[in-house]
């Protein structure tokens, strides 16, 4: 009994001072093996934002001004390359989904050795380089290329189509080398999806069809999601193929910076272009959480 | 009016059913008859084609060949949306991107109930499984118990002609499953639904069903009342799979039986001839003292090996002269303690005619 209360007494102060300076300890050692990654950071990715940033509010003379964000609203070419740039990045996206969806849902279904072949096949491409297969495209898609003729030696096509160096060329280009950053996420959440929450669709009464449309699509959408988010952020900055495959027709905002930098040398404009990107990107990846949160956490009420 | 099957419980004859994955015959020329209303329970180990069977019968999983009836009609080519029976999945299956309302309204609104009527509907199907206002809840907020009344009242709320469950308490834990387990039986009464319930678990059959139908290797080895399955199995299976059993070889000569040297009083029919094996039961056994009449029990000496000490009972393993081992079980009464063995001292186990049953041996 005595000795009892003589511990409840001791207890709130019992070796609080050593515990807490093992804590601390603690957290110091955690913060010294972090730190190195830390550093890493800062050096690699905020210093160079950082200065970009500070670039971008001189003008040519060197003085302080906001005339390099101004030049947004004033040359219609600035605004021009941003719709280019959006229009671009949505088509692909969207092509990316029409074609990436069923291509996701085939590799879900069929059986894990045959779905892994098939991913092989997803995934080579990306063991190519970039320039190899933009050029390969145009190899392709040019006025004399194969597509054309064949489609002319079938008698399908009097005239060669134009599907090199313009829009459609820059979209097909593009649309090849983001499609495995849509399959795989996509695949990767329809792999996740309960067979029996199917079978259950089906046992309640609901036809395929009906199942598909209201189990596995929802359950499918936060992986779509993801592998959106990634083929339109990707997109907004991509430079080797719309500058190969565009022919100058088509300019997106990565090639401004470039012409910028490079052929005016005009560093502070070419800085506030990779900011108002950086900011823009940032700005959909902000809506997009925001919007899968709410997803996420949300029920989705159909009544 | 309360959810009621009673009148639209229809029986299944099943018949014939073959199932070959790749070479593998999983069911064999399978036949069993469910009657409208009733509650029968597949039991089996793993690979015994109980999950198989109602797979087939919920249309997932299509047989080489055989024939499901319900009520008359042929249901075996049907697809599964079609077939209007309502399926506990062993894992719930619970639509997640759903709440608990539109869970269980997915099957009336697939029927084109009207809202109305499916608010109604929903609300008398919750308060069934005692989930009454807790329709707005996400399914990842219940419980392992609520998420089994979700998939409870989801299965039943449709008034389907049959509900098959795969072993749908096997994700909770004992005392929660055990209070399920009655919860079901109870269900089941009242909606008089004919059900097929699929576990592996003997406690869990014996305590639900109407009948158990024993599988093995893709078999129906015995199907009868859980007493009876319990009391009388006809296969060394059965007497091993339903409860414990240790088995004690015996011969029967010109109608009586022989262990070792000694007769076998039994009531039952005795085989004429052939090996068999005699199925003891642990709590069948017991100790007989030594000065002890044994009257109509049956006496076979035996060497104590390790006493368990169980709290309310205890398990006395004994070794026969043969070596083969035998357990024992008997409550810890105090009279029982007091002339309790100890390991190595010889002991005589006794069992009644009346309990003595005879399987083939393999």
């Amino acid at each position: 009994m005595r000795s009892a209360r003589l511990h409840d007494g001791a207890g709130a102060t019992l070796n609080a001072d050593a515990l807490r300076a093992d804590a601390r300890r603690e957290s110091f050692g955690l913060l010294a093996l972090l730190s190195p990654g830390l550093l890493l950071v800062f050096a690699v990715i905020i210093v160079p934002i950082g200065w970009l940033f500070w670039l971008s509010l001189f003008d040519e003379a060197g003085q302080l001004s906001a005339a390099n964000y101004a030049r947004f609203f004033e040359q219609a070419s600035y605004i021009k390359t941003f719709v280019t740039t959006f229009k671009v990045a949505f088509t692909v996206t969207g092509a990316c989904i029409v074609l990436g969806y069923p291509l996701a849902y085939m590799l879900s279904q069929l059986p894990r050795r045959a779905a892994g072949v098939c991913l092989i096949f997803v995934i080579l491409p990306f063991w190519t380089s970039v320039l190899v297969r933009t050029y390969a495209w145009l190899v392709i898609l040019q006025r004399k290329g194969l597509v054309n003729t064949w489609l002319m030696d079938l008698g399908v096509i009097a005239q060669p189509l134009s599907l090199a160096n313009n829009f459609a060329g820059v979209v097909i280009g593009m649309t090849h080398i983001m499609l495995p950053f849509l399959v795989l996420p996509l695949y990767a959440s329809m792999k996740t999806i309960d067979v029996d929450c199917l079978r259950a669709g089906m046992n309640l009464g609901a036809s395929p069809a009906a199942t598909f449309r209201q189990i596995f699509l929802p359950l499918s959408l936060p992986g779509l999601a993801s592998g959106v988010v990634i083929v339109f952020v990707l997109c907004l900055g991509f430079f080797v193929t719309p500058a190969l495959m565009g022919g100058g027709k088509v300019i997106m905002w990565a090639m401004r910076m470039e012409q910028t930098t490079s052929l005016y040398s005009n560093w502070g404009a070419g800085a506030a272009l990779g900011v108002v990107l950086l900011a823009v990107t940032l700005a959909l990846l902000g809506l997009f959480q925001w919007l899968l949160g709410a997803r996420a956490t949300g029920v989705w009420s159909q009544r | 009016m309360l959810l009621s099957l009673a009148q639209t419980a229809l029986p299944i004859g099943i018949s014939g059913i073959e199932k070959r994955f790749g070479g593998v015959s999983v069911l064999h020329d399978l036949g069993l008859d469910v009657a409208a209303g009733e509650f029968l329970t597949l039991l089996g180990p793993s690979g015994s084609g109980k999950t198989t069977l109602l797979m087939i019968l919920a249309g997932f999983v299509r047989a080489n060949a055989g024939s499901i009836r319900v009520g008359g009609e042929e249901i075996i080519a049907m697809p599964p949306h079609r077939r209007n029976i309502g399926m506990v999945f062993q894992n719930y299956a619970l639509f997640p991107h759903m709440n608990v309302f539109h869970n269980i309204a997915f099957p009336l609104k697939q029927r084109r109930v009207p809202a109305a009527e499916t608010a109604e509907r929903v609300e008398r199907a919750l308060d069934l499984v005692q989930l009454k206002g807790l329709g707005e809840r996400r399914v990842d907020q219940l419980s392992g118990g609520q998420r089994q009344r979700v998939a409870l009242a989801r299965a039943v709320v449709f008034e389907p002609r049959i509900v098959l469950m795969d072993e749908p308490l096997s994700a909770l834990d004992k005392s929660l499953r055990e209070h399920m387990q009655i919860e079901l039986r109870n269900l089941h009464r009242r909606l008089g639904m004919t059900t097929v319930y699929v576990t592996h678990d003997q406690r869990e059959a014996i305590t639900m069903s109407d009948r158990i139908a024993v599988m093995n290797a893709g078999r129906i080895e015995q199907i009868d009342r859980p007493e009876v399955l319990y009391a009388s199995p006809k296969t060394r299976f059965v007497a091993g799979f339903i409860g414990d059993s240790s088995f004690i070889p015996v011969e029967c000569r010109n109608g009586s039986v022989w262990y070792e040297d000694r007769k076998i009083r039994m009531t039952a029919a005795a085989p004429s001839s052939g090996s068999h094996l005699m199925v003891a039961r642990p709590e069948k056994l017991r100790l007989v003292a030594d000065g002890e009449t044994a009257g109509k029990a049956n006496v076979i000496p035996a060497t104590v090996g390790d006493v368990i000490y169980q709290g309310d009972s205890f398990i006395c393993y004994a070794t026969l002269r043969d070596g083969r081992q035998v357990a024992l079980r008997d409550y810890c009464r105090s009279d029982v303690l007091a002339k309790l063995p100890r390991p190595g001292e010889p002991v005589n186990l006794g069992i009644d005619a009346d309990d003595v049953v005879l399987v083939a041996a393999d």
